[in-house]
């Protein structure tokens, strides 16, 4: 037995290596497609070829006969076994007070699909490779029906119908801002800049495909769901009370490792829930797992937003009102958290850093005949970051003003700030950070930069972006006032071993983030004890907390300060048992580097010692102090967060061929107090690389009749590491107020912060040769098509 | 993907005769084309005959004024031969940019030319350069092989062994690659020879093409600024999400002037 006995180094701030590479450097993960259990059966899903079909019949004898398959199951046995529609987290209501449209969302489709790769049946069979030949003989008869791919499109008189309750395919008609005071700034400005911007839609493409086991025992009568998810309680939440109608302590969600999600595994989807429902059937556990063409067109898609606005503004460039309109398209069906992604995560963010007095939102959510749009890294905030940094350099174009100086002029510098939109922003320095990122990004040397570029026949462009998000999602009853049907907060349980070394159990759910190791060092120093003292556990609600998992860089400022709050109550604990074996009064021990001492003494005992005590009280406060030392908290969380920060892009262009090479990118940013200054910085430069993908390169494209063109790498282009020059971020830590730990959150900042950025230094570079427009993704025939004058090819939005 | 039987021939002849015996048997050379092919179920062969590594396709040598490669030969081996580098510099070159180096290490000259992939390398080389496929059975000149979309003069039974490339003066290929697949969406081959400039164009159409107007342009003027003016018809090219018509005819000036360009830079 060893008991801790010296403090070891504090480890907050510094740049601990990863406890979780380890395994996933060697090899040695564990997914949850590399999960094998006794009779595992393997299913594949039936998905539909058409945008927009009548099921007139199916045919599945032959595919039922075939070898090795024990069933093959269509929308009709769903609705025979009565199982739930896939629900929506969110309930929006219209201007007028009405509840949006909530169309059903069925795990198998009986009688119509409503996009390319909706899903039609089920086949389930000892091997995948038999599963997928039985499914080959599956027939189904389909009448095809006009479809609409596009938001716009689908507003237009005549355009093909989704669903007949949604007239004029609208699911929602929102707004929020106050309409007469943008009126009335309207009236008195010296100049109205206008502007309209596509966010292009984006496939999520974690490097971990979807993936789910359902494993029903009949001896327990319980089921076991292993699925690749961001989010184990929710899931077990919606598909049990929802969808299968399962009792929640019969019912287990394990999410173990999970390779990547940026949203796209936050939600429930019909593949969970056939992996249980058809595991109950046949007793016996089945695996599903998304091949990376079904991942195109089944994972929860991106962005996807048409935004137009106009900027009031006086003579001397000060924003006096702005009005935005979105058509934001929600797809065929409504994903879990869809319908808050073009509202509360985005129209709330249209102040900015910015001091404009009157905004007013109007939102149009639209269904199409598409794959699913919902939360990406950023959700809605990359959007609204998008149109302002875009509109903001153009009220400067317009008005014959230095961009930098039209931000500098309008920036907010007063805390807290209660913005027109709903928000109360804590802190922030944005002088700071556009400073910090002029002088790393040596602004001062750019005319040289320009001219040494132009001299080889380039041209080079720098473009900024000063922007703020919301993030650490979220306070319960806001969130509920706003339509969530959840909660929130976040859960820790730390369960302190009687040798001193501790387990912490979170709600959080980490899939890429670093939570072993972020987590362990912040309980480290707060209690005294070496990161490798202390074991993260997460992902299965078997053993942790009810939580609400990742997402919304939310997991430090939000599941943290329950961890943090958890081992204050280990602490206040273990004063008074320390006070017992020290005999001294309580109010006399204090806590500090892993010992409980007796002020103004040299008496004392280890944090190891005190843990032995309580789980072996043989001299213990047994009267007033129940014995072991386990403590669980909730946290729910008194505001948002608000990273900020400017991205500086410097980009150059090849006029010949209308390539655009990204030369220099700065990330200057502020989201709080730092606790592993390597992970923050990977978590930079994957959103910073996310984020540039989206302007230059990814752009998932539907054809007229909502065929999806762009359903492998062989044309969705995903950004490489090749693609990019050295990233630099640094921050200028301004800690957040309202959370013990002063975190803001960092996981989402490079992906909303950069892409207006990027597309400000590509115009700025083509300015010169009368450009003052060009969407995302800016391709090289996009930009060579702006060069050249030639029309440009319709994009679906 | 579906079972085969797999084969490993012992010769071009037992190649020959395996793949006539099976009911759809297909060869597999280095792999890189057919097994994604496989893997997708685009293609159900019920026998697969290797002719990996037979001694009969190997080789790299120079006969007579042409540098004869092997159609066994690995794309790597031909960037790194330091006879095809002595020999036809461009055409190193060409093969060090094809695909990634997995797809260098494996995929073979003749298996590209016999998938006859509209985007492949090449193709484009074959054409400017003059050359001769050579088969169990015959030699067929580059300008008669390509035939359409992923078809050439082939017949179903009929193994390529080697590719006579004639010695150009200088040559240059100059790619624009698809940033999602890295396969062209223009290569452009150009070759000054004693008879004139040809030039060959690989992913602008249904299969690679020449382009007379230009080889005549660049065989009065041999300059980037010779094909500046040039119209450039849009007719017969490829016209998809990934690149318009219109980019691709652009693109054909472009990468040829850049073809042109380089080939002078080592003149």
């Amino acid at each position: 037995m060893t008991i801790a006995a010296q403090s070891p180094p504090k480890v907050v701030g510094t740049a601990v290596l990863r406890k979780e590479d380890r395994r996933f450097l060697t090899g040695v993960g564990r997914y949850t497609d590399d999960i094998q259990l006794p009779g595992l059966l393997h299913g594949v899903v039936l998905r539909s070829p058409h945008a927009h079909a009548k099921i007139v019949s199916i045919d599945v004898r032959a595919a039922a006969a075939a070898p090795g398959v024990l069933a093959v199951y269509t929308g009709q046995d769903v609705a025979k076994d009565k199982v739930g529609g896939l629900p929506c987290g969110w309930l929006l209501k219209n201007k007028d007070g009405s509840p949006m449209v909530e169309p059903p969302h069925p795990i198998l489709v009986a009688d119509v699909v409503r996009h390319v790769g909706d899903q039609v049946a089920f086949v389930v069979a000892e091997t995948r490779e038999k599963a997928k030949a039985a499914m080959q003989l599956i027939e189904v008869e389909y009448e095809t029906l006009p479809a609409v791919a596009s938001a716009t499109k689908a507003r237009q008189p005549g355009a093909a119908q989704v669903w007949p309750q949604a007239p004029g395919n609208l699911c929602y008609d929102w707004e929020l801002g106050d309409r007469a005071a943008v009126a009335a700034a309207k009236q008195r400005a010296h100049k109205v800049i206008e502007i309209e911007v596509y966010n292009n839609r984006v496939i999520p493409n974690a490097m971990e495909p979807r993936s789910a086991i359902g494993h029903y025992e009949p001896g327990t009568d319980s089921y076991t769901l292993y699925t690749s998810s961001q989010n184990p309680h929710l899931i077990r939440l919606l598909m049990g009370a929802f969808v299968l109608g399962l009792p929640e302590h019969k019912l287990r969600v394990f999410a173990p490792d999970v390779g990547g999600g940026f949203g796209s595994k936050i939600y429930h989807y019909a593949e969970e829930a056939l992996v249980v429902w058809a595991s109950r059937k046949l007793r016996r556990p089945i695996k599903w797992t998304a091949e990376r063409s079904e991942a195109f067109m089944s994972d929860a898609h991106g962005r996807d937003m048409t935004m137009r606005a106009e900027l009031s503004v006086d003579k001397d460039g000060r924003f006096l009102g702005l009005y935005v309109h979105n058509t934001a398209n929600m797809g065929a069906y409504l994903s879990t958290f869809a319908p808050a992604i073009p509202t509360y995560l985005s129209a709330t963010l249209m102040s900015g850093c910015y001091t404009t007095p009157a905004i007013h939102v109007e939102v149009k959510a639209v269904f199409t005949h598409t794959v699913p749009v919902d939360a990406y890294r950023g959700a809605g905030r990359p959007e609204a970051a998008y149109l302002l940094e875009r509109l903001v350099d153009k009220a400067a174009r317009e008005l014959g003003m230095d961009r930098l100086e039209i931000r500098r002029k309008n920036f907010i510098t007063q805390f807290p700030y209660k913005t027109p939109v709903a928000l109360e922003y804590d802190t922030g320095d944005y002088h700071a950070t556009l400073d910090m990122a002029l002088r790393a990004g040596d602004y001062a040397g750019y005319p040289a930069r320009k001219a040494e570029s132009q001299a080889r026949g380039k041209l080079r462009g720098i473009g900024f972006s000063t922007y703020v998000e919301a993030c650490g999602i979220a306070p319960s009853a806001l969130v509920g006032q706003l339509g969530a049907r959840a909660a929130l907060y976040e859960a820790a349980t730390v369960r302190v071993h009687p040798t001193g070394s501790v387990t912490v159990m979170t709600g959080t759910h980490s899939h890429g983030q670093g939570h072993e190791t972020t987590f362990a060092q912040l309980l480290a120093d707060q209690l005294g004890l070496s990161v490798d003292q202390i074991e993260v556990v997460h992902g299965d609600t078997a053993k942790i907390p009810f939580g609400m998992g990742t997402y919304g860089s939310r997991s430090l400022a939000v599941g943290g300060s329950a961890i943090v709050k958890a081992a204050d109550k280990i602490i206040a604990k273990g004063k008074k048992i320390a006070a017992h074996l020290l005999e001294a009064a309580e109010a006399d021990i204090e806590f500090q580097h892993g010992k409980f001492s007796v002020v103004g003494t040299n008496r004392s005992k280890t944090f190891g010692e005190i843990a032995f005590a309580a789980y072996v009280p043989h001299n213990y406060p047994i009267e007033t102090v129940e014995p072991g030392l386990e403590e669980s908290a909730f946290y729910d969380p008194k505001n948002f967060t608000y990273p900020a920060g400017c991205h500086l892009i410097e980009v150059e262009i090849d006029p010949q061929t209308g390539v655009v090479r990204v030369d220099r990118v700065i990330a200057a940013d502020d989201v709080g107090t730092i606790i592993n200054p390597m992970i923050v910085d990977g978590q930079m430069h994957g959103g910073l690389a996310q984020g540039i993908g989206q302007a230059l390169y990814e752009e998932c494209l539907y054809d007229d009749s909502a065929q999806l063109l762009t359903g492998s790498y062989l044309n969705y282009t995903m950004p490489r590491a090749a693609d990019f020059p050295s990233f630099w971020v640094g921050n200028h830590v301004t800690s957040c107020m309202h959370n013990p730990i002063g975190a803001k959150g960092v996981g989402e900042v490079g992906a909303i912060g950069v892409p207006p950025a990027v597309i400000n230094a590509v115009l700025d570079a083509l300015a010169p040769l009368g450009v003052t427009d060009i969407d995302m993704p800016a391709t090289p025939e996009k930009v060579w098509r702006a060069l050249s004058a030639q029309p440009a090819t319709q994009a679906a939005r | 993907m579906r079972d085969f039987q797999f084969h490993r021939a012992s010769s071009v002849a037992d190649a020959v005769a395996k793949l006539r015996a099976a009911p759809s048997g297909k060869l597999l050379a280095g792999g890189h084309s057919l097994l994604p092919v496989l893997k997708l179920d685009m293609a159900a062969p019920s026998d697969l005959i290797s002719i990996a590594d037979l001694p009969e396709l190997s080789g790299i040598v120079v006969e007579n004024r042409e540098l004869v490669i092997g159609a066994g030969t690995r794309h790597a081996e031909v960037a790194t031969s330091s006879i095809v580098r002595q020999a036809i510099p461009g055409l190193a070159a060409l093969a060090s940019h094809i695909g990634d180096a997995q797809v260098r290490n494996r995929g073979t000259l003749g298996g590209s030319l016999a998938h006859a992939d509209p985007s492949a390398d090449y193709p484009a080389a074959i054409l400017a350069l003059g050359a001769t496929v050579v088969t169990d059975r015959r030699r067929i000149a580059a300008d008669a092989f390509f035939t359409g979309l992923f078809e050439t003069a082939l017949a179903s039974d009929e193994i390529i062994t080697s590719v006579r490339f004639p010695i150009p003066t200088v040559c240059a290929y100059a790619k624009f690659a698809s940033h999602a697949s890295k396969y062209a969406l223009v290569g452009v081959m150009v070759a000054k020879a004693g008879n004139g400039v040809r030039v060959g164009v690989t992913g602008a159409g249904a299969c690679a093409f020449r382009l007379p107007a230009f080889e005549a342009a660049l065989s009065a003027h041999f300059s980037p600024a010779a094909l500046s003016s040039l119209p450039v018809s849009t007719d017969n090219l490829n016209d998809t999400v990934e690149a318009s018509a219109a980019y691709r005819a652009h693109l054909m000036t472009v990468m040829a002037g850049r073809a042109v360009a380089a080939c002078l830079s080592v003149a």
